[in-house]
């Protein structure tokens, strides 16, 4: 979808999030000279073409409770890694699942996956039954778990914008 | 936290309404009324537990660039190397991870012919390599946290 100016004003409005007030989309115009049917049909275009990707709450994950994060990565050939790649982002523990390339020697992994959990303990549990439920056995795999996390801003796109991108 | 926070959190990671009242929608749909959604996500927000309200964009659909990379650090220079790459407005995430590639990182720029660029002034100040993993495919999953 080709963005106009008046959608990256809109953006750079709402991408610190909404006003928390009864119209939003109401106030959201008043700051950018739109009035608020425009800005709920440009907001909902935005959503339809897939450019705002989610809508509603973003969770600190850690504040939640999620104090466990992991990377499990596996070094799956590459005629089968797409069918993999759909069965583990099928998995309710799976919040994340990516393609990668692989980086030889350092990197020899094609397949990422962020797994979220309470704790180490039930993370491991949930790597081991994902393994078990989807024949992984045989493929190379490793787990990062992550011991900092040193910064976790939203990227921001050179005007006033910040958003989540996904790969906490 | 109380259950009803936890609703609120559970139901609204995805799909808030885009109507004239969308608080009053979403509301009516946990059994709440709009004063009090609307004073319970102000707390939330101020509590930390949600970062914000609102949207989670798509970066390469805005025309950014996007990659997640990774070095090999070596343990008596982390905290200078981390200081580097985190002062880079376009580095998202930075986490240290247990692996010889430990520390791992979001880049996300306005521009994709940004991203090069930024990597190659990483490696430039800190004389490390940095590993380029750009994703190739993503599976669709959603992200969203139980409370």
């Amino acid at each position: 979808m080709e963005l106009s100016d008046s959608d990256h004003a809109l953006i750079s409005v709402i991408a610190s999030g909404l006003p928390l007030v009864e119209r939003p989309y109401r106030a959201v115009g008043e700051m950018v000279g739109m009035d608020e049917v425009e800005v709920l049909a440009r907001i909902e275009a935005l959503r339809d073409s897939g450019v705002i990707r989610r809508f509603g709450v973003i969770v600190r994950h850690h504040e939640l409770g999620f104090r466990a994060n992991a990377m499990a990565v596996w070094d799956i050939p590459d005629t089968e890694v797409g069918e993999v790649g759909h069965r583990l982002a099928g998995s309710d523990q799976v919040t994340l699942c990516y393609r990668r390339p692989r980086r030889p020697p350092v990197w020899p992994y094609n397949l990422f996956c962020m797994i979220h959990g309470r704790d180490r303990a039930t993370v491991e549990e949930t790597i081991r039954g994902l393994i078990q439920c989807h024949g992984l056995e045989t493929y190379s795999h490793t787990v990062l778990f992550s011991t900092r996390r040193f910064k976790q801003t939203g990227a921001r796109y050179g005007r006033p914008l910040a958003a989540e991108v996904g790969h906490g | 936290m109380d259950e009803i926070d936890r609703r609120i959190i559970n139901a609204l990671q995805g799909g808030f309404p885009i109507a004239e009242r969308p608080f009053a929608l979403a509301a009516g749909r946990l059994g709440l009324d709009e004063a009090e959604l609307l004073a319970r996500i102000t707390a939330l927000k101020q509590a930390g537990v949600i970062s914000r309200f609102g949207p989670m964009w798509h970066a390469e659909k805005m025309g950014g660039g996007l990659t997640l990379s990774a070095m090999q650090v070596p343990a008596d220079r982390f905290d200078e190397v981390a200081a580097v790459v985190n002062s880079f407005p376009e580095v998202a995430h930075n986490y240290a991870r247990e692996h010889a590639l430990n520390m791992w990182f979001v880049v996300a720029t306005e521009r994709p012919e940004r991203i090069k660029q930024v990597l190659a002034e990483i490696e430039s100040r800190t004389g490390l390599p940095v590993h380029d993993m750009p994703k190739i495919e993503e599976f669709f999953v959603g992200l969203r946290f139980e409370a």
